[in-house]
């Protein structure tokens, strides 16, 4: 996560995040992370390889039909960034939006 | 089960100068009902006004932001009210909604439009929604492309609010009513009152369309794949479905009206008698037997076409089992389903087409490029023969199931010799796989194949050496010989099982099954045409497979001709060039025969 500080109040945070449960960005995840990303006053903007969307939108989240495996960059530009970066990782990445990853067989350790 | 609905004489005379139209499609949900029409139809919305002063700019915009907000407290209600009964599926569906509802970037789409271009709201609202929409259903991805309905859905309901609710409400009905729209989605048909309504019609959709599945389980009667109504039909007019042959009748004349409850009262009686005419054997008034056998879909439909009297399964369409899920059914899933309708019949043959999808939204949505044209691409066997762990794991199913009664495999679409023999060598790698595994199979399972396309009727001959059995697919052998989408309505009128093309491409079917001394039989929706029976006996055709709930009227036409009879119809017939003569000509004798099937 890398931190600049481009003006007294104005902060901005950007992080590189996985796209970890198995059927990807679909519409109940884009939803999760739009009411997350809603609850920061920050500008939160997400990026793929070709586009830039609003990360508050979910029409514009739902376009990016990002897939298991995908690495996304979100950008927030705020007062709260940091919170919010924190925040949307902790969803995509650790709970990835509370549905199942991929099963890996080589990667378990147990049966799951 | 039909109910005799009430009709109302006030509707007939009010509409009487409108004329009587028969219309046809396919049926997916038996039962006739008749009752007023409600149309549901979002691209019939008419926007009235295009563009506005600048003055009205701020009116304007102001109209966007109450229908939004309208729409927004109609929706918060709607996805208050639903319970978590399916998987909480539609109150995810309203949940997206609302989002989209409230997105910001949405709205300001929307009103820099109508600033910039001096439209309406209407106008507005509908072509940023649409375009939107488009760019949807361009992505490759299922899901996504799936959220263009959402956008539609929205779009419907920001209109109702702008539009000031002109459109029918279907969650405030106070009468019986039949609705007739283009499609029916899940959060429309979430609406429906059960008790008011009696039947449903669509012009998009097939066998296994949304509208189907909801009809079926509300035991309504519906039709789908509908030639085009919007030219006769007026919210109000009578409208009888029957469901059982797949015709829909707008502003039914009095006499047909009577004829249909009648019609409908007798099929009640029929079902109460059915134990007797369930009993009664399929044999013409010369004794020559006919076996009749169901159609179906579904395990639970088997206790059903016994019901009817039907004596075993002549199609058993395995695509189910791969619909409305994402992961690939297992071997065991496929099993258990076979198995359930094979204990259904014990002794009685089952037969089971493998896997008959490509040319529909599952499998082209699945696709890294959608092919331009589904219905001549990779479908039915040809994309078996090309995803064969999927194929190897139905047919090694289907063997283990065959050892619970009389199993037969049948494969569609075979168009050459070559196909056939690729399918029968693979039936072979997997009975060598079961003997492997010392799995129990019927080794002498019966191997048939349907014939549905020109170059497989036309080379008949050939492939019945091949074969255990042959089956007439009418449906899609129509379709290609007669090069029309009978789900077009443009052109569905041209669709015709007794167009003198298909009737001899059918008659060549059933003389090279005869004399390469193997069964033949029909399995296409001709043989639940009570009309056509006739015909396809003087053909030839002694095995029919139909939908169950014709079976007992089919009987009953079978108990009430000769088998002379029969063939003289058959050879006047081939004598024809024309089919509308045909057609007119099987209807007087069917009206002599049996009167009240008209």
């Amino acid at each position: 996560m890398q931190t600049e500080q481009n003006s007294p109040q104005k902060l901005v945070c950007e992080a590189s995040v996985e796209i970890r449960n198995a059927d990807g960005l679909h519409m109940r995840p884009a939803m999760q992370f739009v009411d997350v990303a809603n609850l920061f006053d920050c500008d939160i903007t997400v990026s793929n390889d070709q586009n830039v969307v609003d990360g508050k939108s979910i029409m514009q989240m739902t376009m990016l039909a990002a897939t298991c495996g995908t690495q996304l960059k979100i950008k927030a530009e705020g007062s709260d960034a940091q919170q919010a970066i924190e925040a949307l990782r902790d969803l995509v990445e650790h709970k990835h939006f509370d549905e199942p990853t991929p099963k890996k067989n080589k990667r378990n350790t147990k049966s799951g | 089960m039909p109910r005799k609905s009430k009709f109302h004489f006030a509707t007939a005379s009010k509409y009487e100068n409108y004329a009587m139209e028969i219309k046809k499609g396919i049926a997916v949900s038996p039962g006739i009902s008749i009752a007023k029409l409600l149309i549901i139809d979002s691209e019939d919305y008419r926007i009235p006004r295009r563009s506005i002063m600048p003055s009205q700019r701020m009116a304007e915009i102001q109209r966007v932001r109450d229908a939004f907000r309208a729409a927004i407290d109609q929706l918060s209600e709607l996805e208050a009210a639903e319970d978590d009964a399916d998987g909480g599926k539609i109150k995810d569906i309203f949940a997206v909604h609302l989002r989209f509802l409230h997105d910001r970037s949405l709205r300001k789409r929307i009103t820099d439009l109508l600033q910039s271009k001096l439209v309406t709201a209407e106008y507005a609202v509908s072509v940023t929604l649409r375009e939107i929409a488009s760019h949807f259903t361009k992505v490759k991805d299922s899901y996504i492309s799936e959220r263009a309905a959402d956008i539609y859905d929205i779009e419907r309901r920001l209109l109702k609010q702008l539009l000031g609710g002109k459109r029918e409400d279907v969650e405030h009905l106070t009468e019986e009513v039949a609705i007739v729209a283009r499609e029916l989605s899940p959060t429309q048909t979430a609406g429906f009152n059960r008790k008011f309504v009696k039947g449903l019609a669509t012009y998009a959709g097939g066998r296994t369309s949304h509208t189907a599945i909801v009809a079926r389980s509300l035991g309504i009667p519906a039709v789908v794949a509908l030639e085009d109504l919007t030219a006769c039909v007026i919210g109000g007019n009578t409208v009888i479905i029957d469901g059982n042959r797949g015709i829909v009748v707008v502003n039914p004349a009095e006499q047909t009206i009577r004829q249909c409850e009648e019609y409908s009262h007798e099929f009640v009686e029929l079902e109460h008698r059915h134990g007797a005419i369930r009993a009664k054997p399929a044999i013409t008034r010369d004794r020559v037997r006919i076996t009749l056998l169901g159609n179906i879909e579904f395990p639970d439909e088997a206790e059903i076409v016994l019901q009817k009297g039907g004596e075993g399964i002549g199609l058993y369409r395995t695509e189910f089992l791969y619909l409305n899920r994402e992961s690939e059914p297992t071997e065991q899933e496929h099993y258990q389903a076979y198995a359930e309708t094979v204990g259904v019949f014990k002794h009685w043959p089952v037969t089971i087409r493998t896997l008959d999808l490509g040319a529909d939204k599952y499998t082209q949505s699945k696709r890294f490029a959608p092919e331009p044209n589904p219905f001549l691409g990779l479908r039915s066997i040809r994309f078996c023969l090309q995803n064969l762990t999927m194929f190897k794991t139905q047919l090694h199913a289907i063997l283990r199931a065959s050892v619970l009664g009389q199993v037969k495999i049948m494969f569609p679409l075979i168009s050459n010799l070559q196909e056939m023999k690729q399918a029968r060598m693979l039936l072979r790698d997997v009975m060598e796989d079961l003997d492997e595994e010392s799995v129990k199979y019927n080794k002498d399972i019966e191997v048939g194949i349907m014939v549905e396309t020109p170059s497989a009727a036309l080379t008949a001959s050939t492939l019945a050496r091949n074969a255990d059995f042959l089956s007439i697919g009418t449906n899609d052998l129509i379709q290609y010989t007669l090069a029309v989408d009978r789900g077009n309505e443009l052109v569905s009128a041209l669709y015709s099982a007794v167009d003198p093309a298909v009737l001899r491409l059918i008659r060549t079917v059933i003389q090279d099954a005869y004399k390469a001394q193997i069964d033949v039989s029909v399995c296409g929706e001709m043989a639940s045409e009570p009309e056509y029976i006739m015909l396809l006996l003087g053909l030839g055709i002694r095995t029919m497979s139909l939908a169950p709930p014709m079976i007992p009227e089919i009987k009953q036409i079978i108990r009430s001709v000769t088998i002379e009879d029969c063939n003289n119809l058959a050879r006047k017939i081939l004598g024809m060039n024309s089919e509308r003569q045909i057609s007119n000509y099987l209807r007087d004798a069917a009206r002599k025969i049996l009167p009240e099937a008209f």
